[in-house]
């Protein structure tokens, strides 16, 4: 009974993984498939049901991922049949699925499934979706993190993240929002939200919220085969291509941001172990988009990273440049937090009390924001106002979710 | 899908009598008019006479309340409708964006509720 049970944690930790590894893919096949997301992930998740029993008695199968999809298409496709509204719905999809059902494989194919996450990102990041809909549905069909990933990741309540995704999933539906990638002339105008929602993805991986692991590299990868795909489909973006370069030159330092669970700072990163064949890709990313000369947000946060990575040492690198790079970006995307980076920047060009000065007026809107406290503790730090520096660390650890950070800046805190 | 497009229009936007701009406005509905053929969307189309000539009433505890005008003094009114029988959303709101009373005013676009 025991070894039964020990049998069945197993194999439902193969199925989480596969969850993990390959639910976005199987979704957003089975919504081309049969045109409906509910139907899609209420499949896909009969189909885990079915695999707990079936794996549990024959053991793990060779292609877990194919088999789920393979059971999920059966489940959808019994589903519509039994069900008749449903069925005069999807009338015309069902067809299509019988035929698909046909040929095993046929629908898995790798350049198929890519255009089935292209056409689902740009259906989840349509405009008649609340903004803040686009984002979450994203990562949750395509990414597949949980609700509470995303309310946590997004600061509101799981109950009202979940409340969000079925609104949305309930609007797809409702109003006929297509399941295609926009025509043409529409392309440039929706790209925008894809683009942000991208950033966001890869930003979840990077900086995942309360995780005792600071990088989701899977996250990461996500975002950068989708910023990929964008920039082959759209080679005339240079953002496309800004965005691609961005996350490539981040995800660069990867391997060097923690130590053991213990954030490292890009000052004492060890810059031999970054990936040096990627920030030389980055920056030929970057060098492309630029010459097209349309600098936007995207291109200007990467050549902003740029500078970093070409940077010997952290003393070779070059502030003042940083600095300007980031009052452009103020004037092209207008933000508080951006405006905490220049300052930022601005401390390390001329010092910490003209980063100080900068901050100053910051502190109203950015209040509830972790990064903000973090940075003004260490310039008061830097500046030896020890209780004033006292009072920042503690607001700051006060609004950190990550076990990481609360324990670098607890450090920190105790150095002082 | 069907969709039924509701025309808002804000009277003090809308181009005086006489005007060149009320010449446009009358190219602008004729060349939704060919779309719409075009692709063979039409279900029909009313235009209403202005809220100043329309009655409201509630039944409010089994009794009639019968009111002048429109509930709510809002500056954008229901003008009219069209109702479109279209691929999916995209599609209708191509169309709704030619439509002048999108200029002066707003369209609403909602699916009609399939029984």
């Amino acid at each position: 009974m025991q070894n039964a049970c020990h049998e069945e944690n197993a194999v439902a930790a193969a199925i989480d993984s596969v969850f993990r590894e390959d639910g976005g893919r199987l979704t957003a096949t089975l919504i081309r498939v049969f045109g409906d997301f509910d139907l899609a992930e209420d499949a896909l998740q009969e189909a885990a049901a079915a695999a707990l029993t079936h794996w549990s008695r024959d053991g793990v199968p060779g292609n877990p991922a194919g088999w789920l999809f393979t059971a999920a298409r059966r489940s959808a496709l019994d589903r519509v049949r039994r069900d008749a509204t449903l069925s005069r719905k999807l009338q015309l999809l069902v067809h299509e699925a019988d035929s698909v059902a046909e040929q095993p494989g046929a629908d898995m194919t790798d350049s198929s499934i890519e255009d089935d996450r292209l056409r689902l990102i740009f259906t989840c990041c349509h405009p008649a979706l609340a903004p803040e809909a686009r984002v979450a549905l994203t990562l949750r069909t395509l990414c597949g993190l949980s609700t509470a990933e995303i309310a946590r990741a997004f600061l509101v309540p799981e109950a009202t993240m979940a409340q969000r995704l079925v609104r949305a999933k309930h609007k797809i539906r409702a109003a006929g929002i297509p399941y295609r990638v926009p025509e043409d002339p529409e392309l440039p105008a929706r790209l925008d939200s894809v683009l942000g929602v991208i950033y966001l993805i890869f930003n979840e991986g990077y900086s995942a919220t309360n995780s005792s692991q600071i990088i989701r590299s899977d996250l990461c990868g996500e975002a950068i085969r989708l910023a990929r795909l964008l920039a082959a489909l759209m080679p005339d973006e240079p953002e496309v291509f800004g965005l691609l370069a961005l996350c490539l030159l981040h995800d660069s330092r990867r391997d060097t941001r923690q130590d053991g669970g213990r954030i490292v700072l890009l000052d004492e990163q060890d810059r031999r172990r970054w990936d040096h064949a990627q920030i030389a890709e980055g920056i030929a990313v970057l060098e492309r988009a630029l010459s097209r000369r349309r600098a936007g947000p995207y291109q200007l946060q990467a050549a902003i990273v740029a500078v970093h990575a070409e940077a010997a040492t952290a003393a070779d690198t070059d502030w003042r440049q940083i600095a300007l790079l980031y009052r452009r970006l103020v004037e092209v995307q207008p933000s508080p937090v951006i405006e905490l980076n220049r300052a930022a920047a601005v401390a390390m060009a001329e010092g910490a009390a003209a980063g100080l000065e900068l901050m100053a007026p910051l502190a109203a809107v950015l209040d509830g924001y972790q990064p903000f406290h973090a940075a003004r503790a260490d310039l008061l730090r830097r500046l030896g106002r020890r209780d004033e520096a006292m009072a920042a660390y503690v607001r700051a650890i006060g609004l950190t979710t990550n076990d990481a950070e609360r324990e670098f800046l607890g450090g920190r805190l105790l150095e002082l | 899908m069907r969709y039924m497009l509701l025309l808002y229009h804000d009277d003090q936007l809308f181009p005086k009598p006489g005007t060149a701009e009320e010449g446009q406005l009358y190219q602008g509905y004729a060349r939704f008019h060919e779309e719409v053929q075009k692709i063979g969307a039409t279900g029909g189309s009313e235009r209403l006479r202005p809220p100043s000539d329309a009655t409201t009433v509630r039944v409010r505890k089994g009794k009639r309340v019968t009111t002048d005008g429109p509930f709510a003094e809002t500056k954008e009114q229901l003008a009219g409708y069209y109702l479109l029988d279209c691929k999916d959303l995209d599609e209708a709101l191509e169309l709704a964006a030619i439509l002048p009373s999108a200029q002066y005013g707003s369209v609403e676009v909602r699916p009609i509720f399939e029984m």
